[in-house]
């Protein structure tokens, strides 16, 4: 693995296997009395946030204290970052405080990029989401949820999504769980269908290694997930779509499309969820609606993410699954 | 670590056998009697192995103690990878399975089970483990193999064999879950290790 | 007043020649020229152009002088090979009165490192309502020609054929920054395959383009010429091709950085190259290329933008955009122009220094290397190749993309009306 974890494309298929089997021993810790391992006692992570974003920023949070890490919440939100100074300089000072990680949330596309490679700073620096560009760890936990439901817990470890068909639904254009998820699911053998309104598809798509559809309801007999996006109402102002009802009768997941999906076929949404709009309550509280495990499966993604970036001396050396190690 | 030591170069070409296959099941089978006398019946035991070896040798255990006693006796496997005191030494390893067995550590008499011990820090991170996991009533500790050069207090209650080695030969458990077939191998450690 | 003899020159890549300048004037040219009384600058083989002109450079005085003045800028230009640059209006105050114009135009011929002349705003500080007294600015000291709203478009279509139409009076012409704004709003890259993946907002093409072409139109219906900024696109290379084939009053220039660079290098996110226009494809650098060489594209003008470090040492979206360039533009041009074939150094001269004095009406720059023209000169060192190295420039800002890169040629002598502006390398 790479020092720094900022896109769900810099994860080879080994690297991303490692992270969910890890990931899936560390969600055992959370059924034991003692929720906590030992392994980052005496390191200093920064959870630092221009963004307002309190549910990545407590997942991070838990998984960091899981681990025994020193946490330290720098939350800027409100504060202008305009002239962006605020990012080196913080940047700098926390530097300067000696700290081994940074976990960062930004509203630019590339923040964590250039924290990672300006030379502001040595830590290690996980992307919890910047801009519209990329969102690694949600991907990775949506890559979990599925290969649990999918595939099982147990008989999941060592495997990949070969072959699974996954369709993500909503406003792609300004989404970085989008991103994050088409780069990694490829790696990980599924095939990808982005559904959306060709108002909130980016132009360049088109090199994205997926299909793009514009009708749900073609897509829906076939796929073994279907990962809603949020949408935003404000999107209708500039002129992306109609009316919230028009959207949710082209693109919404209500009971009926639920019906025409698969038996075995789960729904997932990475939260929040707007009920009505891109989901309706009927379909995000059946059982076939993932997104509160995908909040719980979010902190052990999180927890193997940090112990492999972060546990040794050095970032985790991917090899072939299966093998021995010790 | 000692665990990481002991897998080095396995297939060192002057290695020799210092236990064969028949002499591993003779060997368990005199510590399950000494488990089962200790233990006074060993109606509370709760056996852990230490991944990957370990584990095996606990579940081959198991079922020795089970037709000493004609009772089912609880076995699991405890990975101890995050508790290591090296693990800033290495890049990260993969994590093995803790596998707890359903009525829990509380007040049992856990014997954790090794294939070899060495310098007895793989069995200190395993105490810890136990801390995080439950409150057992004594914790034993059974290897096949004991080659000496302990860093720290530790000691074993039960030992297969006891193998005086230079710190510049290797020990090397073969299982045949794991490796095919039944040894311990002892080997000098190649030049510049 | 003192004679200079530069000995053994290829006055626009041509067979080596003497050129003797006396006071403010070339003297004589030809072969063997008596050094009596001279000054000898041996050329060795170098290449002797006339003085190059900028018809976009950001000098950013009055109002930014953290990141340039009118000093610091000159003599960027001079080492750059620079006789004369026209000087951008979207300064603070804004240079929409006959005042502020005066001001940057006295500043330059104080420091006398290059002739300054000053763009005036089309409208009211740059508001894109109301405009300009164009005709004041006209008529004051610095007699402005070229009125630009640049950083801005004009997008109002109704103000822009005003715009056109008025400057007729007196020969002037606007040069139009092709962006229309709806269609970038909150653009941070060129829209496509990479901004896709970014997760940058995209800045169209058609951005550029439609405002291209609705001005040509203007340009035809009211009879007035137009002159585009930095052109950034195959398309307004088509739209432009077009409309001078149709006998549209139309000029257009190209910045070096979009003859050589392309959006993939935003893939560093490293805001040294956000820039307006966005870098675009390497399709488009290739159209530009072929249309400065057949002519499409009349000029290089630099769009020098100086910056200060803490503009552009942040994230991509909070960076200013912009680029350094008067120190560079010669060396990228050779690069992607003399050394591909596509131009002859008389080629180069007719674009940077020709065609921009012609289109700005810059009275004494431009002028053939012959006697009797003044002496506003360069010689360029062609077989020299190098890394480019910030730390050296002239300019108060160190904003370049070509940081470490190698580049060929270097500008060793200037000579402004007779006075050399740099010698060996080094401003005097």
């Amino acid at each position: 693995m790479q020092r720094h974890l900022i896109s769900a494309a810099d994860l080879t298929r080994d690297d991303a296997v490692l992270i969910l089997d890890t990931a899936e021993e560390m969600a055992r810790v959370a059924d034991r009395p003692i929720k906590k391992l030992p392994t980052l006692r005496g390191r200093t992570i920064v959870n630092l946030f221009f963004e307002d974003s309190t549910r990545t920023r407590i997942s991070f949070e838990a998984a960091e204290k899981r681990l025994s890490a020193d946490v330290i919440n720098f939350t800027a939100k409100g504060s202008s970052v305009s002239k962006g100074e605020s990012l080196k300089d913080t940047a700098q000072t926390l530097e300067a405080m000696g700290v081994d990680a940074v976990v960062i949330r930004h509203g630019a596309s590339g923040a964590p990029y250039r924290l990672a490679n300006s030379g502001w700073i040595d830590a290690a620096v996980i992307n919890a989401g910047d801009g519209t560009h990329q969102h690694p760890t949600q991907a990775l936990l949506d890559a979990f949820t599925m290969r649990r439901r999918l595939i099982g817990r147990d008989a999941g470890l060592g495997q990949d999504l070969s072959g699974r068909r996954i369709t993500v639904v909503g406003d792609v254009l300004h989404s970085r769980v989008a991103r994050s998820n088409v780069d990694l699911l490829h790696t990980l053998g599924a095939e990808v269908t982005l559904v959306a309104p060709p108002t909130l598809v980016p132009v360049g798509v088109e090199n994205w290694p997926c299909e793009v559809s514009y009708d749900l309801d073609s897509t829906l007999p076939k796929c073994d997930a279907v990962m809603m996006l949020r949408v935003q109402r404000e999107r209708m102002n500039a002129a992306f779509f109609p009316t919230e009802r028009e959207y949710s009768r082209r693109y919404g997941l209500d009971g009926d499309r639920m019906a025409r999906l698969p038996e075995h076929a789960i729904v997932m949404h990475p939260g929040p969820m707007v009920r009505g709009m891109e989901i309706t309550a009927e379909v995000a509280d059946s059982d076939r609606c993932t997104a509160v495990e995908q909040v719980s499966n979010g902190v052990s993604i999180r927890m193997a993410v940090l112990y492999l970036l972060l546990g040794g001396n050095e970032p985790a050396v991917t090899r072939p699954t299966g093998s021995e190690e010790k | 670590m000692d665990k990481h030591d002991t897998q080095a170069n396995p297939q060192a070409s002057d290695a020799r056998p210092v236990l064969e296959g028949p002499d591993i099941a003779r060997v368990l089978t005199r510590i399950a009697h000494e488990i089962v006398e200790r233990a006074k019946g060993a109606d509370d035991v709760v056996l852990l192995g230490i991944p990957t070896r370990g584990v095996f040798l606990a579940q081959r255990l198991a079922a020795k103690l089970e037709q000493i006693t004609d009772r089912t006796v609880p076995v699991g496997s405890l990975d101890i990878t995050m508790y290591r005191d090296d693990l800033r030494m290495h890049p990260p390893r993969a994590l093995a399975r803790t596998e707890i067995p359903g009525d829990g550590i509380d007040g049992r008499l856990v014997v954790l089970v090794d294939d070899v011990l060495f310098s007895g820090r793989t069995i200190r991170a395993a105490l810890d483990a136990l801390n995080d996991i439950g409150r057992p009533r004594a914790v034993q500790l059974a290897v096949l193999v004991d080659r000496g050069h302990r860093e720290l207090p530790i000691r074993a209650d039960y030992v297969g064999k006891n193998l005086p080695t230079s710190l510049r030969e290797t020990v090397k458990v073969q299982l045949a879950e794991e490796d095919g077939r039944d040894t311990v191998l002892l080997g000098a450690k190649p030049a510049g290790h | 007043m003192s004679k200079i003899l530069i000995r053994g020159a290829k006055v626009l890549g041509g067979e080596p020649q003497d050129v003797l300048i006396d006071g403010e004037t070339i003297a004589e040219v030809g072969t063997g020229l008596s050094a009596e009384g001279a000054e000898v600058v041996e050329a060795g083989g170098k290449v002797l152009l006339p003085g190059l002109v900028d018809l976009h450079t950001h000098l950013r005085e009055p109002g930014r002088e953290d990141s340039e003045t009118v000093l610091t800028g000159t003599r960027a230009a001079a080492s750059g090979g620079y006789t004369a640059v026209f000087a951008m209006a979207n300064t603070f105050p804004v240079a929409d009165t006959a005042g502020v114009v005066e001001q940057v135009y006295r500043l330059g011929r104080e420091h006398g490192y290059c002739d300054v002349q000053p763009i005036g705003a089309v409208t009211v500080g740059l508001e894109g309502r109301k405009l300009a007294e164009l005709g004041a600015m006209h008529e004051s000291a610095a007699g402005v020609t070229v009125f630009s709203d640049d950083g801005k478009c004009v997008d109002d279509a109704v103000i822009m054929r005003r715009a056109l139409e008025y400057v007729k009076a007196f020969g002037g012409v606007v040069a139009q920054h092709a962006q229309e704004p709806r269609l970038t709003e909150g653009a941070q890259m060129n829209e496509g395959v990479v901004s896709a993946e970014l997760g940058l907002g995209g800045w169209p093409a058609v951005a550029e383009e439609s405002i291209i072409a609705r001005d040509v139109l203007l340009a035809e219906h009211v009879g007035s010429r137009v002159h585009i900024c930095h052109l950034s696109t195959a398309g307004s290379v088509e739209i432009v091709r077009w409309a001078k084939s149709r006998g549209i009053d139309v000029t257009a220039e190209v910045t070096p950085h979009h003859l050589l660079l392309t959006d993939e290098l935003v893939r560093s996110y490293n805001p040294v190259y956000k820039v307006n226009p966005p870098l675009r494809t390497e399709r488009d650098v290739m159209a530009l290329r072929e249309a400065l060489a057949d002519g499409t594209i009349d000029i290089v003008a630099t769009d020098h933008a100086p910056h200060p470090h803490e503009d552009k040492d942040c994230e991509w979206a909070a960076a200013a955009m912009g680029m350094v360039g008067l120190e560079t533009a010669l060396s990228v041009v050779q690069e992607t122009m003399v050394a591909t074939g596509l131009l002859d150094w008389a080629g180069v001269a007719d674009r940077m220094s020709v065609k921009p004095a012609q289109i700005g009406q810059a009275a004494g720059h431009g002028r053939p290397v012959s006697a009797g023209e003044p002496a506003n000169l360069t010689l360029v060192d062609t077989e020299y190749r190098g890394q480019v190295d910030p730390a050296g420039f002239a300019s108060r800002s160190r904003n370049t993309p070509y940081e470490g890169r190698e580049l060929p040629g270097r500008v060793t002598h200037t000579w402004l009306r007779g006075k050399a502006t740099l010698v060996d390398g080094k401003l005097t």
